[in-house]
Parts: structure tokens; C-alpha cells; sequence
């Protein structure tokens, strides 16, 4: 199905060894990455936790405007990986990073205002965490963060947000009603509302599924190939064939290092670099 | 074959001996029994001798409007006797006041950094460091507020007396705090932390997490722990005693002196005869005391039970 037969990964020390590229669209995402076409990028990228090490010599491009998705199993270091995006390392007193991740092409090390930082990234955690406030307050927190104060201002933000995440027309009536009381579905969706009410330039998603139902899960990934023409979408995943719908570049994790990164597609097509991964994508282990 | 039910019954099974673990397992819940229940029965019997000996009096001779609105404490009176309270209970209430004032910003403030600053060894020693401040006993509270407190606030507010609502608020308030802190402390720490990370996420400060998500969660928490200190410093006796002026007047600033209900119940008791209508009117005063510290111990534990049941 997919037109170049050598999948290939982002890493430097890799490009130069894979034979010249043949089809036009391989050429395109050759030249592409050159240019600052990346949202994030990431160098050398290394994760300690004391003496553990989370993640090891990672390096690889997040294209703008995609879903990239990130699977593996457990502890392999995808948590972490998302962690060092946002720097949410400095709260973790025995965190260590290394390498470099680069957000719209500069160093999210060398951001001063770190908090501006991470108002430009959105997290959906994999519990759902509706922060005992009311609906409506859940939604606004952010833009109030930002210093907005306009009352309309803030009424169109919070119900542009909860259309967006599907979340609406089942809560409209009762945004007063506290954000912890909404099922675990709606509560995700509720996150996912809250993350785009800052406007996001990306949305980062950690397993986001793991304790909403099949319905609501679906309705979420249709939610997300929406806003993917917005905004570029990093989801890390535990369910093999969620990247496989959603995704268009997946990466492969395992006991933390990055196997492989490619084109969807060609990986759930058999077109691996690794034995790994197509073990992996086709459940003979993890 | 099979055994018929009814003989069936009557039948011990190999091995079904009350051994000496079984009678040590016997005796050990019938200790914890009792132990678990004689905190029941020691409050009973307190609340029971409290008002047999209260209760001659306030059934046939108190003067509810006299005992609630008067300021005129006068039991040893030869012409006319009279009982008012309101004297006392609004010195109390103005100490208890100014007391909150001092205690409640410094145990709030202590318990945000304790629990969302500090790390490690610090959280330790500072923990152990306020929980000392708990043992310390109160009249040597009482003997700071007269020996320091008095010549300080007589220089520094060139007053006539240092004894007064000011001084033993203060003392009052120092002695509060570290329970208000503790209990604080675990109001915030039972905030999930996915909560301050879901905050964080969005580009929230460290303040704006702490004010926007984690004292809101906390709220109830809060409240509890500002009541309980308000029932230590409304039950507690010795420290006001002595740094209070024990004067029976109705406060009109914060350097007048005042006597607070639980000193009035030290300071006479032991004078008054036994079943003398002073006396049981001081049983009086004791109820009236304990029916609004359980009134106060009460309501803290139903707003920490509401948490529980969020």
C-alpha cells in the first residue's frame, strides 16, 4: 500500500546508511525535515531516575499538523518521554534529562518563562483528573490563568473548547455542577476540553483511553483527527491499533529506547526495520 | 455412606480444641473491647456528673435571661446574688477573636510550605519542630504572657496594664497554631497530587496552582482545622488565666483586661461550698462551656466527614 519499501527513522546516523530515496512523497519528507516543517524535535534525548534509566538516546521529528503516535509497553518510557517535552522534570526532584528537545525549533531548556511553555502544550493525563471545580471553572481555568477576565471572552472559550471535545451537548444545561461528579468518559473528554481552552499548539496524549469505554473512545479519536489540522498531536498509546487508526508516523518504544519510527502505514504493513516492532504491532509479545 | 444431619451436629471434628491460642485471642478482644469503649463511658460519665451538679440550679433557680445577658458575675453578693455571664463570654469571644487573627495566617502559611515547598529533611525537622511547640505546656504559655508579654505590650503601647485581651489573644493563638498547622498540613496533602500536575500542565505558577486548585480542594479541610483551633483557644484555662487580667468587664479594646469563663471556673471553684448556689452555678458555666466546644468539635468533624464522602 505504501510506496517506499524502506521505513525509515528520523535518527541522524540511520538517514546516511538508508539507500537514496525513490518515490516522490519519500523525497518530500526527506527535504521536510531539513526544514524547521518539525514541530518538536528531539536529540539525544536521555532520562534518568537516580540510577534507573527511563529512556536512552532517543532521537526523532514530530512533523507539524499530525498525529504522531508513540506505543510499547509498559515502562518503556513514554510517561517520560511527554514529561520532558512540557519540562514537567523540574517537579521531579530526582528526574535527570539529557539530549535536547526542540519545540518549534529552539530548546525548551533555554525557555525562561517556563510556565509560557507549557501553556502552549496540552496534556491529557491517562485517569482523568476533573479538578474539583465546577465544569464551566474547570474549562476557564486556563484562560484565567492567562489573565483573561472578560466574562463573554471566557463563555465562548469554555464552550468552544467542550464543542471541540465532544463534550458539550451533554453538559450545557449544568455547568455549574462539579467537574469530579461527571462519568470517567466524560471527565476524560472534560481534560481534553480543558487542555484545548489554553489553544494548544500541541496536545500531547498519554493512553488517554485506559478508562473510558469504547464509545467514548471513539467518539475522542474522531474528535482528534478533527484537530489535527490545527494543531500537532503526540499520542502515546497502549492499544496497538488506536496508532494504527489514528496515527500518521508512529514510533516504537521498548525498555527505553526508541525501536523504530515510521510512516503508519508501512509499519502496520510489515515494512519494519526491527523484528521487534512487528512482533510488537502483532501481539507475539508485550 | 453418610452421617444422618441431626447426629451430624452433635459431632466435634478432629482437631476442635479450645487450645490456649483460642483463649489468649478470647481475652485479647475483650481488652481491646474495654479499651475501645471506656473513652464512650469516661465522656458519659463527665457529661452526666457535670449536670447533676449543674442541674439544681439551672432547673430551679437560673435566671436564663440574667445568666445570658447580664455582665454582673456577683455570686458572693450578701443583698442580692446575681449570675451574668455575657461579661465573660464576650471577653472570651474577644480573645478567641484575636487569637484566630494571630494563629490562623501563621498556621495556614506554615502548612502551604510544609506541605507544597518543603522537601525531605526540611519537611522533617520542621514537622517535629512545630509538634514541640504543641507540647508545650500552658502555663508556661500563661508564665510567658505575664513575665514577657506584659512589660512589652506596656512599653510598646504605653498602656497601663499588658494583661489584657491583647496579650493573651496572642499567647492564646501561639498555643493554636500548631494544631491548626497539623491538621492543615493534612488537609493539603490529602489533595491529589494529579491535581496540582493536571494545573501545572496548563502553564499554572506554583502560587496560582496552590490559590486556583489546591486550597479550593482544601477548603473544608481548612475550615475544620480553624474550628478545632477555635475550640482549644475557647476550652483553654491556665494561659488566660494569667495573662488575661482576670478583670470582669466588657471589652472595648483590644488593652482591656478581661476574665474569660474557664478562669472563672479555676479561680472560684475551689472557694465555693460544696451544693451552694455558687457552686452549682459555676457547673453551669461548665456546661454552657462544654456544649459549645462539642457544638464547635461537632461541626469540625461533620465538615471532615463531608470531604471523606466527596
Amino acid at each position: 500500500m505504501n510506496s517506499h519499501s524502506d521505513p525509515h527513522t528520523d535518527s541522524g546516523a540511520t538517514r546516511a546508511t538508508t539507500p537514496a530515496a525513490t518515490s516522490p512523497k519519500e523525497r518530500l519528507e526527506r527535504s521536510a525535515a531539513t526544514q524547521p516543517a518539525h514541530k518538536i524535535s528531539i536529540r539525544d534525548l536521555s532520562i534518568r531516575y537516580g540510577p534507573f534509566t527511563a529512556l536512552s538516546g532517543v532521537n526523532l521529528d514530530i512533523p507539524v499538523n499530525q498525529i504522531f503516535g508513540i506505543i510499547g509497553p509498559a515502562n518503556s518510557g513514554k510517561t517520560s518521554f511527554l514529561n520532558a517535552i512540557n519540562r514537567m522534570d523540574m517537579m521531579r526532584a530526582n528526574m535527570n534529562v539529557q539530549g535536547s528537545v526542540l519545540f518549534n525549533g529552539v530548546d525548551v531548556t533555554s525557555w525562561g518563562n517556563v510556565y509560557a511553555l507549557r501553556s502552549k502544550i496540552g496534556v491529557v493525563f491517562p485517569l482523568p483528573v476533573g479538578l474539583p471545580l465546577s465544569i464551566y471553572d474547570n474549562v476557564a481555568l486556563s484562560p484565567r490563568l492567562r489573565g483573561i477576565n472578560n466574562k463573554s471572552q471566557i463563555d465562548e472559550i469554555v464552550e468552544r473548547s467542550l464543542k471541540r471535545a465532544a463534550l458539550w451537548d451533554e453538559v450545557k444545561e449544568r455547568l455549574g455542577s462539579l467537574g469530579s461528579l461527571l462519568s470517567g468518559g466524560q471527565q476524560q473528554r472534560l481534560t481534553i476540553a480543558r487542555a484545548l481552552s489554553q489553544d494548544p499548539e500541541v496536545l500531547m496524549l498519554d493512553e488517554f483511553s485506559i478508562a473510558v469505554d469504547p464509545v467514548t473512545t471513539m467518539r475522542i479519536e474522531d474528535v482528534l483527527k478533527e484537530l489535527k489540522n490545527q494543531m500537532t498531536i503526540i499520542l502515546v498509546t497502549n492499544l496497538v491499533q488506536q496508532a494504527n487508526r489514528l496515527a500518521d508516523r508512529t514510533a516504537f518504544f521498548l525498555n527505553g529506547s526508541c525501536v523504530e519510527v515510521g510512516d503508519t502505514d508501512a509499519l502496520f504493513n510489515g515494512k519494519v526495520r526491527d523484528q521487534r516492532t512487528d512482533d510488537y504491532i502483532n501481539g507475539r509479545f508485550g | 455412606m453418610s452421617i444422618p444431619l441431626e447426629k451430624a451436629s452433635t459431632l466435634v471434628a478432629a482437631g476442635d480444641v479450645r487450645n490456649r491460642d483460642w483463649y489468649i485471642d478470647k481475652l485479647f478482644h475483650s481488652f481491646m473491647f474495654i479499651c475501645g469503649i471506656s473513652a464512650v463511658i469516661f465522656v458519659l460519665g463527665i457529661f452526666v456528673f457535670v449536670f447533676k451538679e449543674g442541674s439544681g440550679f439551672i432547673i430551679h433557680q437560673l435566671d436564663w435571661a440574667e445568666f445570658f445577658l447580664s455582665p454582673k458575675w456577683r455570686p458572693t453578693s450578701a443583698i442580692q446574688a446575681s449570675y451574668g455571664t455575657l461579661a465573660m463570654v464576650a471577653g472570651t469571644a474577644a480573645v478567641t477573636l484575636i487569637s484566630m487573627a494571630v494563629a490562623l495566617p501563621f498556621s495556614f502559611g506554615a502548612a502551604i510550605f510544609i506541605a507544597e515547598f518543603a522537601r525531605g529533611k526540611t519537611r522533617e525537622w520542621l514537622k517535629v519542630v512545630i509538634e514541640l511547640l504543641a507540647a508545650i505546656p500552658s502555663v508556661v504559655w500563661g508564665f510567658i504572657g505575664l513575665m514577657i508579654m506584659n512589660p512589652l505590650i506596656i512599653d510598646i503601647f504605653d498602656v497601663p496594664i499588658g494583661l489584657n485581651v491583647l496579650n493573651s489573644g496572642i499567647i492564646l493563638g501561639l498555643m493554636a497554631a500548631p494544631i491548626i498547622t497539623s491538621i492543615a498540613e493534612d488537609a493539603f496533602k490529602a489533595v491529589p497530587d494529579t491535581y496540582r500536575e493536571a494545573a501545572e500542565a496548563l502553564g499554572a505558577t506554583k502560587w496560582q496552582v496552590i490559590y486556583k486548585v489546591v486550597l479550593p480542594a482544601a477548603k473544608n479541610g481548612l475550615l475544620s482545622a480553624a474550628l478545632l483551633g477555635v475550640g482549644r483557644a475557647f476550652g483553654e484555662t491556665m494561659a488566660v488565666l494569667m495573662a488575661s487580667g482576670h478583670a470582669l468587664t466588657i471589652p472595648g479594646s483590644v488593652f482591656d483586661s478581661i476574665r474569660a469563663l474557664t478562669a472563672t471556673i479555676a479561680a472560684e471553684l475551689g472557694e465555693t461550698p460544696v451544693g451552694s448556689d455558687h457552686y452549682q452555678a459555676l457547673f453551669a458555666i461548665g456546661i454552657f462551656l462544654f456544649s459549645i466546644t462539642f457544638i464547635i468539635n461537632m461541626t469540625a468533624d461533620l465538615i471532615v466527614r463531608g470531604i471523606k464522602n466527596q
